[in-house]
């Protein structure tokens, strides 16, 4: 019997050659930035620096410039900090799940999404910093340093403690993987550099790649094994930080669903992050041959999955507070949905899970206005999950004495802020420096000639009908 | 290559070769240097030499580094009874006006920082209030003035005392105002002052007068003076607006009496039962078994009917009394109380001599008369008279007084003509204020010549018939202040100018003379000054109302049928129009005190609110109005009584009865210090007066609600327990006579054997507490939620007042809060909405719950810190280490009982506190913190530790004197406080500590934990709330 598959579309349109995937990856480096580009950088240093006032003020007279309160003692921090760890999950689960299980589409987006991972990390890791009442000993005294303190050690019963493992270890690894994966283009970009500080500055980050088939050997090597590192922390650093609600006695925090429920919501901000950057950068680098309809199509086919996972984990946990027969849990529940923050239920329930089921309509999912907007609705609804665990679970929970209203202040939005500007002047910054697509594995998804191949039209499908059935397009 | 031959050579030396040269020939100074003789071992090189300069420049440099020393200034000749950490304790007196306590006051390092009820006295029996306890931190008030003023100026005594005198002596007529004088040495010195200036005469008021109650007395019995009660005979209280659990006259002493009926045992499982007929909900009212809401018209009218309801059935006559319209429970009032004679007590908190005669009459018929209350030996809380105070007032408007001293009282504020008085206080020559601030009344006097504090000053006082008490100084005067009866005495000439001496003098004359089996005066002195309490009758010392030695037993001669009949022309139960009732708060009182931040942030037992008065107006008012109070917004409305009016926030107060609305007293100072100026408004000028005396309601009330937006400072935002019976556990007492658990919910987890407690499942080994096992009990149907324990705990802990804006912020700091909740109607419904849960009751049940840091022994707190800084001890408790906190707020999350508190700010030595948190923001305020208690620092997390420091001391005390810890060695500050014995603390592993034997004698029946069901397992137990009424459908009216 011979079996013939089917004929995969091209990853990469608009037949592009080698030397074109080189020149377009690196003429954004190479050139003068664009006026867009300050443009973009001036807002996002805008954004830090209105933002690093209120981050002063909060380190200068205390979290007392925040909105919280003796019932509510987490609210925008904690939220913004989940948020952001959440979008940090995009980039690995798609260089490293998606590498292994052998989705070569991921390869002209893994570089953005990685780099994007690491800055949002970096933006989440500043809020349990910047949390906590007395900051400058907090980060060092949640580290088990030996110390001359006395028998002062950590306490490793304590989530907090798991969360500071959890994402420095995610950190790092993402952080490594994603250089190392860069080390190869920063090389091209080397060996095309005019000037003695390019030559110099990208000499140095190459770490003197010279591209033999044992360098190449290793490159493979390595990668295979942090993507192998990368997976279970994909899944482990979100149920970690869900474990801070989950190991907790408060109505609402106190649920067993949360890890597998988190890891999911996390995907699903994740990748509705990476489409809302990628659309924008797609656009302005006009890289629409690299990351194609088909693209955002299987993008978009991943947030329905993780939308509808994440919407089944809500309709779980009212199922269960309804059948715990726990008065709290009861209580906590239509509190969500009822209670003075009913708004922010019905925006998290109306962001999560009605709107990413619109795409399931093919013209809605390949299509990047509507996309674009869905993706931005997305993480609005995952910011308001967030608030609602934390701020409608704590206002009300057992004794109604206390019961509290969350009112943020501007210096919680200064804050947000900070953390969006630091995101974006990153990001900018990666854009303009570093190669945005990852230009050693995209040659291997392209034609190995040195002609032109003939452009095929976008259709918008994953796989070709069955009549263009013919031999694999193989990678050279 | 030819080899170079030259030698080049340095010196002669090593041309020649010398032996001495070749000997050096590798040292670095080849010649012979004495430096290395000297230093001894000739290993100096000059690597040493750095190694020196290096050292001592950085030696010098780190000491330049050192912080400058501060002020610690040691004795240089140490007070023999002054040791440095060691407290003293003194026996004293706590008199503000007619108040009085009797307390011990601590100090540490000669200045005072604790006050303590005097378990000595047969008067207070070592009870306590918010006020007294706060009285501590007025001492140290920087508002305080430092010196004499004339005319504004500072000045030296001696111009002050020759000013002074040359314009009294000019004569004519003048008058000596004060409050109540409790005092009998201070009456003396004022009757010198008196003879001494002819035309002067003294005037006593105050600023909440009982002055009908004295005249109803009069009338009854011959004799102006208010009874003393008893109301721990009383099986049954009927109480007619009178809040004597909060503020009606003498209310530690009341409400420590009133409690010891209020314990239900399964031994002795009886209360007493308490009816409460009033319109503002009080913290009386609250405590009430039965509570009928009237309004202060009907008031009289409804006395009368009781009376005519008694008088019927012991065979008494009839009077003619207006319909009272339909008051509920009266009848079974009467019932009660018929069935209760001699041992039972009815009050009234009116002023009007007409209804009081008529009590007097009720509790003539009920033979309660010398059983629970007695008027043979009288109470002297209460001496003012309105009438003469009014006299002045319209004396010094016409231009008749030449001449006025106001002895420590501030009669432009408090006293309802305050503001003629102040226009017209110009028309007198001299006036002279002694008050201890440029208050209202100081502010227009020409003289000013400040009294000491209490806390600084000598005294004496007797509160009732044949008791008397001490005050005497704890610290040296702050500022040059002189104490009033000093001045007085000066003023008039008297051969003994000093106090303290006349004290002595006084006592020596008119007590010792009287004390058979004391040897000597100097002997007694001492003991009555260690006691701080003496029984004994003074020989006449003045000649006041009572002086008489042997006071006849007085029989009741009022004349039923002409307080009848005032009584007729004054209540109705028919009126229609809105109806003020003017109250007095359990923190702010009279407004004394009000520039005192703790009270002002002691939110109110009631409406939880502080920093503020308010007009209470009852439920069905707002929903008329459309008026949802929700996170204390509101809206401000115009109270007019007649010309006057006031504009204050709206609040809405299940229980204020349809038709009402309250306003509280003490608020609205314009002049007593930053604290307190612009809080809340000036009520005291809408009393009115009702048969010639004033009252403190008035019947024609317009209300306007006007768009303005305000926020109230409540602590407590949410009215009910929404029906959780894991918080509040309560029974009726019928019911608690059949089954001592009555009213318990007793949650049972399923599991595979059978139900079982939450407690017998944990995860966790559980704590070994080897020597000590620190808990308290809190018994629910004790607490009457005076807050006495708060304002004691802030003062014991050092606790930050934060101030309005961060109470509305939801950030007090208070470690130990009382959550107050009504009961709602939706309780009684088979399958209730919780949104209706929410809405109380138009009249609800109120219960009081203590609430603090629980302890517990799987305490969620202490698992989730990252950096350990909140563990268990191995004596139960749960500490905090304050300087391992890095401020996650996890432990608060987590605390089920929210009880734990972030320091949001620096709240010591910071400008944005210092207005309010004067008692870490001035040097003279810091005066007051406990030195044993860390002033915690920004960013960590504080709680209540069940007063660690005490637990500390007492052990170490013990261990000194080689002996076991006693129960009782240790009392926490809130047990401490607590007048009416609601709190037991002590070692669980002593099984014959209170505790221990109370939470065995009631594991089988009242004691619960709060949130038992989650398994925390905490070290306090509550016992439940008992309701003495006769079956759950008789909901309040």
């Amino acid at each position: 019997m011979e079996v013939t598959s089917a004929v995969r579309k091209p990853l990469v349109t608009g037949g592009k050659t080698v030397h074109d995937v080189t020149v377009d990856v690196c003429r954004r480096v190479e050139e003068k930035p664009t006026i867009t580009w300050f443009l973009a950088v001036a807002a996002s240093l805008g954004l830090l620096t209105v933002g690093f006032y209120a981050v002063f003020r909060t380190l200068w007279d205390g979290i007392g410039m925040w909105g919280l309160n003796k019932t509510i003692g987490w609210a925008w921090d904690i939220t913004n900090f989940v948020w952001w760890v959440g979008i940090g999950h995009a980039g690995t689960l798609i260089s490293a799940i998606l590498l292994l299980f052998r989705q070569r589409w991921r390869m002209s987006i893994n570089r953005a999404a990685e780099a994007m991972t690491i800055f949002a990390v970096i933006s989440a890791a500043m809020f349990p910093v910047l949390h906590m009442g007395r900051p400058w000993l907090g980060a060092y005294w949640n580290l088990p340093l030996p110390n001359t303190f006395g028998s002062l050690w950590v306490n490793f019963n304590s989530p907090l403690l798991w969360d500071v493992f959890a994402i420095s270890t995610y950190f790092t690894v993402s952080l490594v993987f994603w250089y190392i994966g860069l080390i190869p283009d920063f090389a091209t970009i080397r060996d095309r550099a005019q000037g003695i500080i390019s030559r110099t500055v990208y000499g140095a980050l190459s770490f003197g790649w010279n591209g033999s088939a044992r360098t190449w050997e290793r490159y493979e090597a390595v990668a295979l094994i942090l993507a192998g590192l990368c997976t279970p922390l994909v899944l482990s650093v979100h149920t970690i930080v869900s474990f801070d609600f989950a190991t907790s006695v408060i109505p609402g925090w106190h649920t067993t669903i949360f890890p597998p429920y988190f890891v999911a919501g996390a995907i699903f901000s994740g990748f509705a992050m990476v489409l809302t950057l990628m659309l924008i950068t797609r656009k302005v680098y006009k890289l629409e041959d690299y990351i194609t309809i088909n693209h955002i199509e299987m993008m978009n086919i991943i947030i329905i999955v993780t939308g509808s996972v994440v919407g089944v984990a809500y309709i779980t946990e009212l199922f269960m507070a309804w059948y715990s027969g726990v008065e709290y849990e009861q209580y906590a529940f239509l509190n969500r949905a009822t209670g003075p923050y009913w708004w922010a239920y019905w925006t998290m329930m109306t962001c999560n899970v009605i709107s990413p089921q619109l795409f399931w309509i093919k013209k809605i999912r390949t299509s990047i206005v509507a996309t674009f907007i869905l993706s931005i609705i997305v993480n609005i609804g995952m910011w308001f999950e967030r608030f609602v665990i934390i701020v409608t679970s704590l206002h009300r929970d057992y004794l109604p004495s206390s019961w509290a209203m969350f009112q943020p202040t501007i210096y919680d939005l200064g804050v947000y802020i900070f953390t969006i500007g630091l995101f974006f002047t990153f990001f900018f910054m990666f854009a303009k420096f570093f190669p945005v697509i990852n230009m050693a594995e995209v040659k291997s998804i392209i034609k190995a000639t040195s002609e032109k191949a003939p452009v095929v039209q976008e259709t918008g499908t994953t796989t070709l009908p069955e009549e263009e059935m013919a031999p694999t397009a193989s990678k050279n | 290559m030819k080899q170079a031959k030259k030698r080049y050579w340095k010196g002669l030396e090593e041309l020649r070769n010398d032996s001495e040269f070749v000997k050096h020939a590798d040292k670095e100074f080849p010649e012979y240097l004495p430096m290395e003789e000297q230093s001894g071992g000739g290993s100096n090189s000059r690597r040493d030499f750095l190694k020196m300069m290096g050292f001592g420049i950085s030696a010098a440099t780190l000491a330049a580094c050192e912080a400058p020393i501060r002020k610690a200034i040691p004795y240089v000749v140490k007070p023999v009874d002054v040791d440095p950490s060691i407290p003293n304790y003194y026996a004293s007196t706590f008199i503000d006006g007619g108040d009085y306590c009797s307390i011990v006051v601590k100090t540490r390092e000669g200045r005072p920082i604790k006050i303590a009820g005097n378990t000595r006295s047969a008067v207070t029996y070592g009870a306590t209030s918010a006020q007294v306890q706060a009285s501590v931190l007025s001492l140290y008030d920087k508002q305080r003035l430092q010196g004499p003023l004339m005319n504004g100026e500072p000045t030296s005594w001696e111009q002050l005392d020759a000013d002074v005198k040359k314009k009294l002596s000019r004569g004519g007529n003048m008058a000596l105002v004060s409050y109540t004088i409790l005092s009998p040495t201070t009456q003396n010195a004022i009757d010198e002052l008196l003879a001494a200036y002819p035309g002067m005469k003294h005037i006593q008021y105050d600023p909440v007068s009982a002055d009908g109650m004295l005249a109803a007395n009069e009338a009854s019995f011959g004799k102006a003076a208010l009874p003393t009660y008893n109301f721990e005979k009383a099986d049954v209280v009927v109480s007619f607006g009178a809040d004597f659990l909060g503020t009606w006259i003498a209310p530690t002493t009341y409400s420590s009496q009133f409690v010891k009926t209020r314990k239900p045992t399964e031994a002795n499982p009886t209360m007493s039962r308490h009816y409460q007929f009033e319109s503002a909900l009080s913290l009386t009212g609250a405590n009430a078994d039965y509570r009928s809401q009237i309004k202060p018209s009907q008031d009289g009218a409804a006395v009368a009917q009781l009376y005519n309801l008694i008088a019927s059935k012991v065979g008494g006559s009839r009077v003619n009394a207006p319909d009272a319209g339909e008051v509920k429970f009266l009848e079974k009032a009467a019932n009660d109380l018929l069935k209760a004679r001699g041992k039972s007590l009815v009050v009234s908190g009116s002023n009007d001599p007409a209804v009081q005669g008529m009590i007097n009459a009720i509790n003539n018929l009920l033979g309660n008369y010398g059983k629970t209350l007695d008027i043979d030996n009288p109470a002297y809380y209460r001496k003012g008279n309105d009438r003469a105070m009014e006299q002045v007032v319209s004396q010094i408007t016409e231009g008749q007084l030449k001449g006025i001293i106001f002895y420590n009282c501030n009669p432009i504020y408090d006293f309802y003509q305050g503001e003629e008085l102040g226009q017209a206080l110009s028309n007198t020559d001299i006036a002279v204020s002694t008050s201890d601030r440029l208050d209202e009344t100081a502010a227009l006097s020409t003289h000013v010549a400040p009294d000491h504090h209490f806390l600084e000053s000598w005294n004496d006082a007797m509160p009732r018939r044949g008791q008397l008490s001490l005050m005497q100084p704890t610290i040296t005067p702050i500022f040059n202040t002189r104490q009033a009866q000093s001045t007085f005495l000066t003023w008039a000439d008297s051969p003994e100018t000093d106090y303290y001496t006349y004290l002595r003098n006084s006592w020596r004359d008119a007590i010792f003379i009287t004390q058979g089996d004391a040897i000597n005066f100097d002997i007694f002195w001492d003991q009555a000054l260690y006691e701080g309490i003496l029984e004994a009758l003074p020989r006449p010392l003045n000649q006041g109302e009572d002086s008489s030695e042997n006071s006849s037993a007085a029989s009741f001669v009022g004349n039923v049928n002409s307080f009848a009949s005032s009584i007729s022309k004054n209540y109705s139960g028919s009126n229609e129009g809105l109806e003020l009732v003017l109250y007095q708060k359990v923190g702010i009182g009279t407004g004394r005190q009000a520039n005192n931040p703790w009270l002002q942030e002691l939110p109110d037992p009631i409406s939880k609110a502080c920093w503020d008065n308010y007009v209470a107006i009852p439920q069905r008012m707002a929903r008329e109005f459309g008026l949802k109070m929700r996170e204390g917004k509101t809206k401000k409305a115009r109270v007019t009584v007649g010309e006057r009016s006031v504009v204050l926030p709206v609040l809405v107060q299940p229980g204020q009865a349809p038709g009402t609305i309250s306003v509280a007293l003490g608020y609205g100072r314009t002049k007593a210090g930053k604290v307190a100026d612009e809080v809340g408004q000036n009520a005291y000028p809408l009393a009115t007066k009702v048969n010639g005396y004033t009252a403190y309601y008035n019947t024609d009330v317009q209300l306007e609600l006007l768009d303005e937006e305000y926020r109230i400072a409540q602590t407590q935002t949410h009215q009910t327990y929404m029906g959780r019976e894991t918080v509040i556990q309560d029974a009726l007492l019928s019911e608690y006579k059949e089954d001592p658990k009555a009213g318990r919910y007793e949650f049972k987890v399923e599991s595979h054997d059978g139900p079982k407690d939450p407690s017998d499942i944990s995860l966790w080994k559980g704590h070994r507490y080897p020597n000590h096992h620190w808990v308290m009990a809190i018994d629910l149907n004790s607490c009457i939620g005076c807050g006495a324990c708060v304002v004691s705990c802030q003062a014991e802990n050092n606790i930050p007042v934060v101030g309005r804006q961060e109470v509305i912020n939801r950030r007090e700091m208070h470690w130990l809060r009382i959550d107050r909740y009504y009961s709602s109607d939706e309780e009684q419904v088979e399958d209730p909405d919780y949104n209706k849960l929410e809405i109380a009751s138009d009249n609800p049940e109120v219960t009081f719950l203590p609430m603090m840091c629980q302890q517990c022994n799987n305490a969620p707190c202490e698992t989730v810190c990252p950096v350990a800084a909140t563990t268990h001890s191995s004596e139960g408790l749960n500490q905090m280490t304050y300087n391992r906190c890095v401020g996650t707020r996890y432990c608060a999350n987590n605390c089920p009982y929210k009880v734990r508190r972030f320091n949001w700010f620096k709240y010591h030595d910071n400008q944005q506190f210092s207005d309010v948190n004067v008692a870490m923001n001035d040097d003279l305020g810091k005066m007051v913190l406990n030195p044993d208690v860390t002033v915690r620092a920004r960013g960590v997390m504080e709680k209540c530790t069940f007063c660690v420091q005490r637990i500390q001391a007492g052990k170490l005390e013990a261990k000194k004197q080689r002996r076991p810890l006693v129960d009782g060695d240790i009392k926490s500050a809130c047990d401490d406080a607590c007048p009416v014995d609601c709190m037991v603390f002590g070692d669980l592993n002593d099984p014959n500590s209170r505790v221990s034997q109370l939470i065995n004698q009631e594991k089988e029946g009242r004691a619960y934990h709060v949130l038992h069901e989650i398994g925390v397992s905490p070290n306090i137990w509550y016992m439940t709330k008992i309701r003495n009424k006769d079956a759950e459908e008789e909901i309040n009216a």
